[in-house]
């Protein structure tokens, strides 16, 4: 049980945990992160996810001795107090009901939006199908998506803003 | 040390469940909430108080104690001292912050930003300025504070306006009396009252003092807005815990944390109602960061504590993995060998016969003897599991003679003298937090997890959390129960249904009536389908709790009865609208559902038929579509609710199923949240689609055979329609919307499948029929 050195939200943390602690529960009962939810414990259901060097994973598969990279939680998306746009995106369009996985689905959108900037309904079908929502608020994160991806692509002046 | 009760047979224990939880449903849905308990008893003497009276009654109303627990971020926080309460829902700060007191639980339906918007259209509150805490759990003062059968906005009505009314009343007097003038000649809005002659202005902050010196007016006499003068209520608000959810705020049970907090996980026999006979104890003791393991023999009722094993540890996963090494002998006397595959069998045998006792309207046979086209057909659903998100949880702190919990329940109301009795200490004695629950759907009507969370802390030192497992959740559910129809129908010669006939064989915990949302309610539209109609139920004996899954028993009733009246309509050759609005449109026997307040909804057909009518428009019903496509359409009236869907498909020769469109149409009168109502739909009939199409819990020996989502598909983002959902918005009562919506998606898809294919889909899930999506 050594003292694992871990990047999250772009802080080195020490953690004392036995090796095999997966990352969720490090996450939440160790550094008191409780942005990230225990769903089901295998992978099945997605609100464990994390970001780790920009890809979306399931946090509840990766023992704390594994945990490599940089690791964003849902509390270390926005940046200098100001929202990231999927977040806000969120936000405006009033995606959650119970909200609990909406931290996770939120995570999956950065991660897809960034392998697919403007992403087709069928690639967020792919890019989100890990991520259940058991409210079934689908309709609306879709929209969410398609919305940040215009959000973000007039933030850089792309030709296809808002399409 | 807790006083548990010496447990008498599980037989006897799931009974007293089971009548717990129909009575808990009959109140729920049927129990008038008198205006009595509103504003107009929000009298000076119990809540109107100034925080300056530090120490007094109301202050202690606002001081729950959230100091030791920072993780409930819902929660009401400390008065400041110069903010002013004005009654049990309102509270205002010199800077014109107008705080709003949520009462009920959050559980995704909406009702924490809109319970606020009813008391700040009446308060004419500046909704930018408006902060939403989670009111204390204290039925005493805010009357029923469970949310289940769509009920907290009907309940809540009258209520919550009037507690508007009565501040702003206050507020205008407040003012007038400092200008000396007339109330009359004051008016307010956005938080500000403006003396219309002379145009001078005080904000509610600066008045707020000086308002509580008022005298509360009688609710009665305070005239409320008509729709028409809406300011907020039916526009689109966002949910006033967005920000806390999209940036992982501590705001759900599973969130709470304390210092010096212990972690808890308890185990049942797998086969529920079998006791422990032994177990490792002193291994599991042993096992690094565990701290303590022990056992309790619990009260024998499901919805209490079953008898099991407590690990408590250091942290959540030394807890499981101590669960994963625990080796228990169970004794399985009296507990449940259920096999849900004998029931079907069994099932089918009974239908054989002529069923007993029957209730009969009209003269059946006769009117069968007559029908011009006659129409039999069997439907059969399975036992189907909630599966919330956020596992079951409860922090529990056993200090200072006080049994202090923090919990996601849709119930904890009731959970204070269920802890009570469990422990076997004064009422008074329980505080109860309510957290932000991550899912519902009837699951949390029932406080099992609080009570183990309570009794585990009695033998703990220091507050700890007890976390269930996704296992768990799956193995000690309160289940949808499965169900067996047998139904015969008759059409007369113009194509009118004249003869119905529905023998159910359903399941019972014991007692003459069908398990808790297992059979008809006298709620449920329609009682009578026919003019000679013929109800007869069969029980067979359950162990398996069954209990509320969103819109209970009409989330299996209007499946088949939406289904089998298609049946009728497709035998008589009519166009199936014109069949409902017929069939809608004859005398009924008076049917209530979700009633609240002084009103009371009941089924109305001029309300069906507006929305069925404008669901046949919306979604072009009777426009020629492709061979392998299919339009169907249905209605319910359900927890107060008139809906309509319909929903337009293709079926491939694999029978997999590829969606169009879906439209629904709701007419729930006015509409509090044009946006979350509008969620909330699209939630309940992809939720509906769900379940019809894939979700289905075993049960063989008594062992849940579903452990885990990998044998429970719900439905994800690339099988969810669109849905198109439009409001029919009217001036009668509002009704909930957690509901309504589920029940008519099942037969319209079915009908809809028919209409593609020619095949009936009399099975649910349509996958046991070989469907996908």
């Amino acid at each position: 049980m050594p003292p694992y050195k871990l990047n999250i939200n772009k802080k080195t943390v020490s953690v004392d945990a036995v090796d095999d602690m997966p990352l969720l529960w490090v996450l939440r009962d160790v550094l008191d992160l409780k942005g990230t939810k225990y769903g089901c414990g295998v992978s099945e259901c997605g609100a464990c996810t994390v970001l780790i060097d920009g890809r979306s994973v399931r946090s509840c598969q990766i023992a704390v001795s594994e945990a490599q990279g940089a690791i964003t939680t849902i509390e270390g998306l926005a940046e200098n107090g100001k929202l990231h746009v999927v977040q806000q995106t969120w936000v405006d369009l009033d995606v959650a009901q119970c909200g609990y996985c909406q931290g996770g689905q939120i995570l999956s959108a950065v991660a897809l939006l960034t392998a697919h900037p403007q992403p087709t309904d069928a690639e967020i079908d792919t890019g989100m199908s890990h991520n259940l929502c058991r409210c079934a608020t689908y309709n609306r994160i879709r929209e969410a998506i398609h919305h940040a991806a215009g959000m973000k692509s007039a933030a850089k002046g792309d030709a296809h803003a808002g399409a | 040390m807790p006083v548990l009760e010496t447990p008498s047979t599980y037989a006897e224990k799931l009974a007293e469940y089971d009548a717990g939880m129909q009575a808990l449903v009959a109140e729920i849905r049927g129990v008038t909430v008198p205006a009595a308990t509103g504003a107009s008893n929000m009298g000076r003497r119990s809540f109107l108080k100034k925080a300056v009276f530090a120490g007094g009654g109301l202050a202690l109303l606002f001081t729950l104690d959230t100091r030791r627990a920072r993780a409930a971020e819902g929660e009401a926080p400390e008065p400041h001292a110069e903010t002013t309460t004005l009654n049990a829902f309102v509270r205002i700060a010199p800077d014109n912050t107008v705080t709003l007191y949520s009462k009920g639980p959050e559980i995704g339906q909406g009702i924490k930003t809109a319970f606020a918007l009813i008391i700040a259209e009446e308060l004419d509150a500046d909704w930018k300025t408006v902060v939403v805490e989670q009111a204390p759990v204290n039925p005493k003062v805010y009357g029923s504070q469970s949310a289940g059968g769509s009920t907290s906005i009907p309940r809540g009505w009258d209520q919550l306006r009037q507690a508007g009314a009565t501040a702003r009343a206050m507020l205008i007097g407040a003012a007038a009396k400092q200008w000396g003038v007339p109330a009359a000649e004051c008016t307010a809005s956005e938080s500000v009252v403006t003396h219309k002659p002379s145009g001078r202005r005080l904000t509610y902050g600066a008045v707020a003092t000086a308002a509580a010196k008022e005298e509360v007016p009688d609710a009665k006499t305070l005239p409320l807005k008509a729709r028409a003068d809406y300011k907020l209520m039916g526009k689109r608000i966002g949910g006033v815990d967005n920000a806390k959810i999209v940036t992982g705020k501590p705001i759900f049970g599973i969130d709470v944390q304390m210092p010096g907090m212990v972690y808890a996980n308890y185990t049942k026999c797998p086969a529920i109602g079998g006791k422990v006979k032994s177990a490792n104890l002193d291994e599991i003791r042993k096992l690094p960061g565990v701290v303590d393991a022990f056992l309790l023999d619990g009260t024998g009722n499901p919805a209490e504590v079953m008898p099991g094993v407590a690990i408590i540890g250091q942290n959540t996963w030394a807890v499981f993995k101590a669960k994963a090494a625990l080796k228990v002998e169970w004794d399985e006397t009296g507990a449940s060998q259920d096999s849900l595959t004998a029931a079907a069998a069994k099932a089918k045998e009974i239908s054989a016969k002529p069923p007993t006792p029957q209730t009969n309207t009209g003269d059946v046979d006769a009117a069968f003897a007559s029908g011009a086209k006659v129409v039999e057909a069997s439907y059969e659903y399975a036992m189907v599991s909630h599966q919330q998100l956020e596992p079951e949880n409860s922090t529990g702190w056993w200090h200072d003679g006080v049994m202090e919990l923090w919990t996601p329940s849709q119930t904890a109301d009731r959970g204070i003298s269920q802890v009570a009795k469990l422990l076997g200490i004064a009422e008074e004695k329980v505080t109860i937090h309510q957290m932000r629950a991550g899912g519902g759907f009837g699951r949390r009507l029932s406080n099992d997890y609080l009570c183990e969370a309570a009794a585990i802390a009695m033998k703990v030192k220091g507050p700890v959390k007890l976390q269930w497992m996704r296992e768990d959740d799956f193995a000690y559910d309160f289940f949808r129960a499965p169900g067996f129809h047998y139904l015969k129908g008759a059409v007369d010669k113009s194509g009118k249904l004249t003869a119905f006939q529905n023998h159910l064989v359903s399941f019972t915990a014991g007692g003459d009536r069908p398990v808790s949302g297992g059979g008809r309610s006298n709620n449920s539209f329609p009682t009578d389908m026919a003019p000679s109609t013929r109800y007869a139920v069969s029980l067979m004996p359950l162990k398996i709790p069954c209990g509320s899954m969103r819109a209970p028993t009409d989330n299996t009733q209007m499946w088949v009865a939406g289904s089998f009246l298609h049946e009728l309509s497709v035998a008589a050759g009519r166009d199936h609208v014109e069949f409902l609005l017929e069939w809608i449109n004859r005398p009924l026997a008076p049917v209530e559902a979700g009633r609240g307040g002084e009103g009371r909804i009941g089924f109305d057909p001029k309300r069906a038929a507006g929305v069925l009518k404008l669901a046949a428009e919306k979604a072009g019903w009777g426009k020629k579509l492709s061979p392998g496509q299919g339009m169907g359409i249905a209605f319910s009236f359900a927890y107060g609710g008139h809906v309509a869907e319909a929903v337009e498909l293709s079926v491939d020769e694999k029978k997999k199923i590829t969606i169009h469109n879906i439209v629904a149409v709701a007419d729930i009168g006015p509409v509090v949240n044009m946006s979350s109502a509008e969620n909330q739909v699209q939630g309940g009939i992809i939720d509906g689609l769900s379940t019809v199409m894939g979700l289905e819990i075993e049960v063989e020996k008594g062992r849940i055979q579903q452990t885990n989502f990998d044998g429970y598909p719900i439905l994800r983002m690339k099988a969810a329609p669109k849905v198109e959902v439009h409001f029919i918005q009217s001036d009668f009562r509002p009704s909930g919307l957690g509901e309504p919506c589920l029940p008519p998606l099942a037969p319209a898809l079915g009908n809809a499948i028919f209409a593609a294919t020619g095949q009936r889909v009399r099975t649910m899930p349509f996958k046991r029929a070989g469907y996908s999506i």
